[in-house]
């Protein structure tokens, strides 16, 4: 019955009373993404060419270092001493001045680094929320200020790789100042790279151009076969990006945000 | 036995095999020696081991002198920053070591090279290596790839001799290619080279920035131009005057010098040149024989090098260019060899001033009519 409804849906896109179909007040701090269709850069063999992905609510901004160190002092178990190395490696929360202490180059409301996948998680289901997967974060994050999909817009795609042609600052600039997409959503783009739930089962090589990889599953990005969309630079580096992640791995440009089904 | 008689051999012995025992117990050796003709290369046994020297251009690394291969420990980071493109405008670079071309990395064949890449904590994006000198999936770049603030180690065996480009292949590997991620690795031949009075490290690339050529500031990469092959810069070595002036190459009159060019693209194929040289031997593609003398312009592909080395018999100013002249005048490629020395004016010398052709003077306009007096009298005048 579910199924069906889904394919109505689909059958009739573009009609919102149907579309949107959620109709609760999304929690505090987060933005209900409607349910649509998106087309991922990479195709996986024989898989579909776009994906559905349902209605979500996404966090508004990324989980800052105040919030997290709400957590810390919550569950020892996450500080910065406790952390087991299995769990988060060396260097997590490198950037905070102690155990429950940001200082100067961890500011309350900038994004909160250096946390492991278990770490982000963790703090996620403390919260009674979860990651976003990245089918829902890449659907979310083709949004322009205007359009549920900006990505055919050149001045959105330029001003995506314009963030690249800076060097990261230090420390990082507070959440929120980003401008909203269609969603209400801020900085999925320019301030940090984010976590998502399944993001360890990479789906690019690690070797940009090679393409079907029949003994891995693994597939490319940048090569010649596979990719839908050659001119999303932004994608492409967002894949290559979670292709070199380990789920212990903790980065000094790497936080995350929070998801909840709707 | 030569090569093709043993291929006939096997023929033969294909064509006969399974119908007279002898005869294919006969041939039986020859597929051996044809199988051990194409058999996996050996490898020289490693002895000790050693951290490389690495140089940035235009400096190389001294020649390697040992007679055996060893462990060669090869480390490198790969750094964003921002740096000058030109006087006045910058450009946020990706990196090995922080300079573009990276670093040069002379090993011997036959090496076993144990190759880390780290990437510095505030690289934005994750970064790897191939390099053009291994053998295997991705040169490298499967095996390498690094986000920020971490650092990975893998092992080849240095099996071709040859002047390969080195670059990062992640995603997008165009991009990582035109912001810079390029550079040449030398793997020295086993019976050496040539030796040569100085060696130097040059290497064309070109960039492409939203503002035109010249535009000052910070300047943001161009997809559109860079789909579009439209560069607004082709330099050496990373910047426009990185080889002039003060940074001019410099050498003198009886030594022989050795480019190792190379060219990491990411789009144009170069038409190495030097004003007023010829390469007396090109070891072309960089590859390890020497396949033309006297050469004037040589082609270094996108992602290939070449090797050239003469003798300078005079002094002078010596002028690197990409004869594609537009982008030496208009973009950059322009580099200057300083050879200092005792002049030959018995090879090139002027005989006097600049004169007026014969017959100049007399000769009419070819725009005026024959007999018109007044411009007959103004060409006189402008002589």
């Amino acid at each position: 019955m579910r199924c069906l409804l889904v394919a109505l849906l689909v059958g009739v896109a573009g009609l919102p009373a149907l579309a949107g179909a959620v109709h609760a007040t999304p929690p505090e701090g987060m933005a209900l993404v409607r349910a649509g269709r998106y087309r991922p850069l990479v195709e996986t063999a024989g898989g579909p060419r776009t994906v559905r992905v349902e209605a979500f609510y996404l966090g508004r901004t990324a989980v800052t270092n105040a919030e997290y160190l709400a957590f810390v002092r919550a569950r020892p178990e996450w500080r910065r001493s406790a952390a087991r190395p299995l769990l988060a490696e060396a260097g997590y929360l490198r950037h905070w001045a102690g155990n429950l202490r940001l200082g100067a180059a961890a500011p309350p409301r900038a994004p909160v680094v250096n946390v492991s996948w278990f770490a982000a998680r963790a703090y996620a289901a403390w919260r009674g929320a979860r990651l976003p997967t990245t089918d829902e974060w890449e659907y979310a994050a083709s949004a322009s200020a205007t359009q549920r999909d900006g990505r055919r817009d050149p001045a959105f795609r330029r001003a995506l790789l314009q963030w690249y042609s800076r060097p990261a600052p230090s420390p990082l600039p507070d959440v929120g100042r980003g401008p909203a997409n269609v969603w209400g959503v801020r900085d999925l783009h320019g301030l940090v790279w984010e976590w998502t739930s399944d993001v360890t089962s990479a789906l690019v090589t690690a070797d940009s151009r090679s393409s079907r990889d029949a003994d891995s599953g693994l597939f490319c990005a940048a090569g010649a076969v596979g990719a839908a969309d050659f001119e999303d630079y932004a994608a492409f580096l967002r894949f290559g990006f979670r292709s070199g992640l380990e789920a212990r791995y903790v980065v000094p440009n790497l936080g995350f945000r929070l998801a909840r089904d709707a | 036995m030569t090569r093709p008689l043993r291929l006939f051999l096997l023929g033969a012995c294909v064509a006969l095999s399974g119908v007279i025992a002898t005869q294919t117990l006969g041939c039986g050796s020859a597929v051996d020696d044809a199988r051990a003709d194409d058999s996996a290369i050996s490898l020289p046994e490693i002895r000790g081991e050693e951290v490389a020297v690495l140089t940035h251009a235009p400096e190389v690394p001294p020649v390697i002198t040992r007679d055996h291969a060893t462990r060669v420990l090869v480390r490198m980071e790969t750094v964003e920053v921002a740096r000058e493109l030109d006087d006045g405008v910058e450009y946020t670079f990706w990196t090995f070591g922080g300079r573009v071309p990276g670093p040069f990395v002379r090993v011997r064949e036959g090496d076993l090279v144990a190759f880390t890449l780290s990437n510095a904590a505030n690289s934005t994006v994750p970064h790897n290596i191939d390099l053009h000198a291994v053998t295997g999936t991705g040169g490298g770049a499967a095996i390498s790839l690094v986000v920020p603030g971490h650092e990975t180690t893998f092992e080849f065996r240095a099996i071709k001799p040859g002047l390969y480009v080195y670059h990062c292949a992640t995603a997008p590997v165009g991009l990582h290619v035109a912001n810079g991620m390029y550079g040449l690795i030398l793997v020295q031949p086993a019976e050496g080279m040539p030796p040569v009075d100085r060696e130097f490290y040059v290497m064309q690339s070109e960039f492409y920035t939203a503002g035109a050529m010249g535009e000052e500031g910070l300047q943001a990469f161009d997809l559109d131009k860079a789909v579009d092959e439209e560069p607004e810069y082709v330099v050496f070595n990373g910047r426009v005057g990185a080889l002039t002036g003060e940074d001019a190459l410099r050498a003198e009159v009886g030594e022989t010098v050795r480019l190792y060019v190379g060219n990491g693209g990411p789009n144009l194929t170069s038409s190495f040149h030097v004003i007023g040289e010829m390469f007396d031997r090109v070891y072309g593609e960089g590859g390890t024989r020497v396949n033309q003398e006297n050469v004037q312009t040589t082609i270094v592909p996108a992602g290939g090098s070449a090797i050239v080395e003469f003798l300078l018999d005079a002094p002078g100013r010596y002028t690197l260019v990409d004869h594609a002249l537009f982008r030496a005048f208009n973009k950059g490629a322009v580099g200057i060899l300083e050879v200092t020395g005792e002049e030959r004016p018995e090879i090139m010398a002027s005989t006097g001033p600049a004169r007026p052709t014969a017959g100049a003077a007399s000769a009419p306009p070819a725009a005026s009519p024959a007999g018109d007096a007044s411009a007959s009298a103004s060409t006189d005048e402008s002589h």
